[in-house]
């Protein structure tokens, strides 16, 4: 039987369903895994995506012909079934599973396994081949327990707080800031000080609030009073660093909450205070389990430490080789 | 170890010097005496002899994380530091103990003399003992470099707070504390921040080696030249020639004993007057001038001295300064009154091993700016400039009067970037050093290749760097382990010191301080230098 899934220059197409997934060029059918940049673009004529992402895609992509599935909710496309389910990795992030005459193929997208109140946790799902990601896919990339790290951020928010001085954040918008919002509400970081969000990160919170994601209380810059900015956690994208915006903290403390904080040269190369390591993707553990989970024979390797991952799943006995993508490595390194 | 792993993490965990200085003066005020001088030694720069061959360390770190040894280095390669890959890749401890840093350093130590299986075994167990942290620092104790963003200044102003006594003192009584094969224990850290006594804490040692800054502003900008005494920089080894109690000892800079390596200035050391301290350049003098520092690069690298050697290659001191006289501190005295005593030091002590490091006296800045490009003819780095009025400071400190050094301006080459490598530390995972070619004729189809002829990897912004990496990985032809060949598309600015015939290097030069000093990002590839270009800098006639 010809593979359900294949690679083309467009992005990854499934010839007997006559869909792409996450295209980066234009395209007649595009099924949507989630809504980072690089993963839904503009200018295909259907979208197919969860409800959950619908807002954010039409934040970000404007008035598409968007139709939406529930987690788990199955359609048929020329023959070919199609759900999504959970990948745990932002709000409305879903795993696309493609099934054909009992022949299941599954395209991850990016996907964690880590817990994150934020969105729907990753679900495994069963398939004779699995698509896999590879962001963090080195041995050196193991995560600490979410709750240690915000533990870290509200100790290092609260220390900086009564010294007198701000702490700036950078976080991706989308996803990122939400989970640290969550993060430190739940590690007791409520009574440090104010929460104020950068412009990007407070658009995207409105954007969770409404999906019914329940976010502590977030400030704009404009209404916080100097005083009580010096003991505010300020969270930023991680391009407003070294912008005039953030002149007006004065004195601050600046951290970085991302994967790559796992190796100190990442950390140290920004000259940053302090990295914290979280992530919205999956560590080599977290690889490794969710793939062994599929009960996938065979697996794509898409994005991030490629050549790394297909040696080593091919050493365990795997059928591993890659797809030629384009998802942005340098989008991916900013923010996961 | 968790008291010194607190510290580490504080100390990396902040860029200001006060934040270090506070976190220094914690971890101080709690450790142990023989805890504290270890930490004292290895953050003041000290590195014990390597107790575990790394060969032998990667490949039981690697057996113990169960990674195949392709993939562990693969880990290395993203990391780009051995101790950090290691604390990443080896599966959680089983019990997290509390051992003392000096413990630590004893159980590592003897490690050195023991058989392959009893290290394996010991690494093995230690390593179930230790946090990430931990695991991280032990490997950084085996193998050295903390670079954790403290200098040893910074650890010299800490211990003078402890103590409450003058940082000076402890400068002078760190000299020699880093040794490679240094043991300090308690008694040598309580000796450290004693109260000062005012007793010079070992006759043989030097004093605190007062360095110069670079001159960045024009040379008019430091005012009337009378003010000032003017010398060559000599090209050679910083070194202090200390005579007392009938005996020498000669230091580099770097605080190395080095008078057996010397035995000529060895000779003269024990000729001077007891209580004899001059500061002065280490050259070969040969035929009455200085030759080139690639002569005693050779010496140096040559484990037995022969009759031949100290006959072709005679070491000189280049006497530019009095630090002691009679056994009198000189070292507050303003630097023309240590000039005239030195001046009539080497008057009354005549020696070939011993040269005057003339003054050079001239009306105007113009004038020594005319004279100092003869620098290269001469064989010198440029000129130094010394306040007349200044102090013998320490380090590099200003307080106590300034020394510049002015030098002349590197030769430069436009070249190509043809092979990157990934870096290490902070450019851990970047490419971030290169190798560079020139053009070559082809002599058999008279077109043109390019050639390496030098490494390098300093000289550009974390901003240049950031788009060098991207371009290297979208022109990557090969990959030859953690090397990348690139399609030629880069051009830099390259400076270096001193260029020099090499038969082992394929472009049959070899260049000094190679540093990138700008992207030419105007220049096309085609329009780089070429090894004519490079050889005609050696300054010798066409062949």
């Amino acid at each position: 039987m010809p593979d359900l899934v294949v690679a083309r220059p467009e992005g990854l197409y499934c010839p007997a369903g006559d869909f792409h997934v996450d295209p980066w060029r234009s395209v007649d059918r595009a099924v949507i895994t989630h809504a980072h940049a690089d993963h839904a673009r503009t200018g295909s004529r259907h979208y197919l995506a969860t409800s959950q992402s619908e807002r954010v895609l039409r934040a970000r992509l404007g008035d598409i012909a968007l139709q939406t599935l529930e987690y788990g909710e199955r359609i048929a496309l020329n023959g070919v079934a199609i759900s999504l389910h959970p990948a745990g990795h932002v709000l409305g992030a879903a795993q696309v599973r493609i099934e054909r005459g009992g022949e299941v193929w599954v395209a991850s997208g990016d996907y964690k396994t880590d817990p994150d109140p934020t969105c729907a946790p990753f679900e495994a799902v069963r398939c004779d081949t699995f698509i896999t990601e590879s962001t963090f896919g080195l041995p050196i990339y193991r995560w600490p327990d979410p709750a240690e790290v915000f533990a870290d951020v509200v100790g290092w928010w609260r220390a900086n707080a009564d010294a007198g001085r701000a702490s700036v954040l950078y976080c991706y918008a989308f996803g990122k800031a939400q989970r640290v919002l969550a993060g430190i509400a739940m590690a007791g970081g409520r009574d440090c000080g104010p929460i104020v969000c950068h412009g990007a990160v407070d658009n995207l919170n409105e954007v969770y609030r409404q999906t019914g994601v329940s976010l502590p209380l977030t400030q704009r810059v404009d209404d916080v009073d100097a005083v009580a900015m010096r003991r505010a956690l300020v969270l930023a994208p991680p391009s407003a660093a070294g912008t005039p915006w953030l002149r007006r903290f004065g004195e601050l403390s600046d951290a970085f909450a991302s994967g790559w904080m796992r190796v100190r040269g990442a950390r140290r190369r920004r000259a940053l205070d302090r990295g914290f390591v979280l992530s919205d993707h999956a560590d080599w553990p977290g690889l490794q389990a969710a793939i062994a989970a599929t009960g996938a024979s065979r697996v794509i390797v898409t994005h991030g430490q490629v050549p790394v991952m297909v040696r080593w799943l091919g050493e365990q006995g795997l059928d591993a080789s890659a797809f030629a993508t384009e998802y942005d490595e340098d989008a991916a390194e900013a923010g996961a | 170890m968790k008291a010194f792993a607190r510290l580490y993490v504080e100390l990396d965990a902040t860029t200001s010097t006060s934040g270090k200085l506070d976190a220094l003066a914690r971890y101080y005020a709690i450790a142990g005496e023989a805890d504290a001088a270890w930490a004292t030694y290895f953050l003041a720069g000290g590195r014990p002899r390597q107790a575990v061959p790394t060969k032998l360390l990667r490949e039981y770190a690697t057996e113990f994380s169960a990674l195949p040894a392709w993939l562990f280095d693969e880990c290395y390669q993203a990391v780009g530091d051995f101790a950090e890959t290691v604390a990443h890749v080896l599966p959680p401890p089983r019990h997290v103990s509390d051992v003392g840093l000096a413990e630590w350093v004893g159980r590592l130590m003897s490690l050195r003399t023991a058989e392959p299986d009893i290290v394996r075994a010991r690494l093995f167990a230690y390593w179930d003992e230790l946090d990430w942290n931990g695991r991280f620092l032990m490997l950084k104790l085996i193998g050295g470099g903390f670079r954790v963003g403290v200098s040893r200044l910074l650890v010299t102003r800490a211990l003078a707070a402890h103590a409450g006594i003058d940082a000076k003192e402890i400068a002078q009584r760190l000299i020699g504390y880093t040794h490679i094969g240094a043991v300090p224990d308690a008694a040598i850290f309580r000796a450290l921040v004693a109260p000062a006594t005012g007793a010079l804490a070992n006759p043989g040692h030097p004093y605190p080696f007062f360095l110069a800054q670079q001159l960045t502003n024009p040379v008019e900008t430091l005012g009337d030249p009378r003010d000032w005494m003017v010398e060559w920089k000599w090209d050679g080894i910083r070194a202090q020639l200390v005579a007392r109690r009938g005996d020498c000892w000669l230091w580099s800079r770097g605080e190395e004993l080095i008078t057996e390596r010397f035995p000529e200035l060895a000779a003269l050391g024990r000729r001077l007057p007891d209580g004899t301290v001059i500061d002065g350049e280490i050259v070969v003098w040969r035929d009455g001038r200085v030759q080139p520092f690639a002569d005693l690069q050779t010496r140096i690298g040559r484990k037995k001295l022969t009759p031949r050697i100290l006959a072709d290659m005679p070491a000189a001191l280049v006497a530019y300064d009095l630090l002691e006289c009679d056994g009198e501190d000189l070292r507050a005295r303003p630097q023309h009154e240590r000039r005239e005593h030195l001046e009539a030091l080497v008057a009354r002590n005549g020696d070939a091993a011993l040269e005057l490091s003339p003054l050079i006296a001239l009306p105007t800045w113009t004038q020594y700016a005319a004279l100092r490009e003869q620098s290269r003819t001469r064989r010198v780095e440029g000129f130094m400039l010394k306040r007349r009025d200044a102090r013998y400071g320490v380090g590099r400190t200003r307080s106590d009067g300034t020394w510049w050094k002015w030098k002349i301006d590197p030769m430069t080459v436009d070249a190509v970037l043809v092979y990157a490598q990934r870096g290490h530390g902070r450019r851990a995972s970047l490419y971030s050093d290169y190798t560079f070619a020139v053009w070559a004729e082809d002599a058999d189809d008279g077109g043109r290749r390019l050639v390496p002829f030098a490494k390098a990897y300093s000289g550009l912004t974390d901003e240049e760097i950031a788009k060098v990496d991207a371009i290297i990985r979208k022109t990557t032809i090969e990959k030859f382990g953690p090397v990348r060949s690139v399609t030629p598309s880069m051009v830099f600015e390259l400076g270096f010191e001193a260029i020099q015939r090499s038969p082992r290097h394929k472009s049959g030069i070899a260049v000094r301080f190679p540093r990138m000093l700008r992207w030419r990002i105007d220049k096309p590839v085609d329009e780089a230098d070429t090894l004519a270009n490079l050889t005609a800098l050696l300054g010798e006639p066409p062949r």
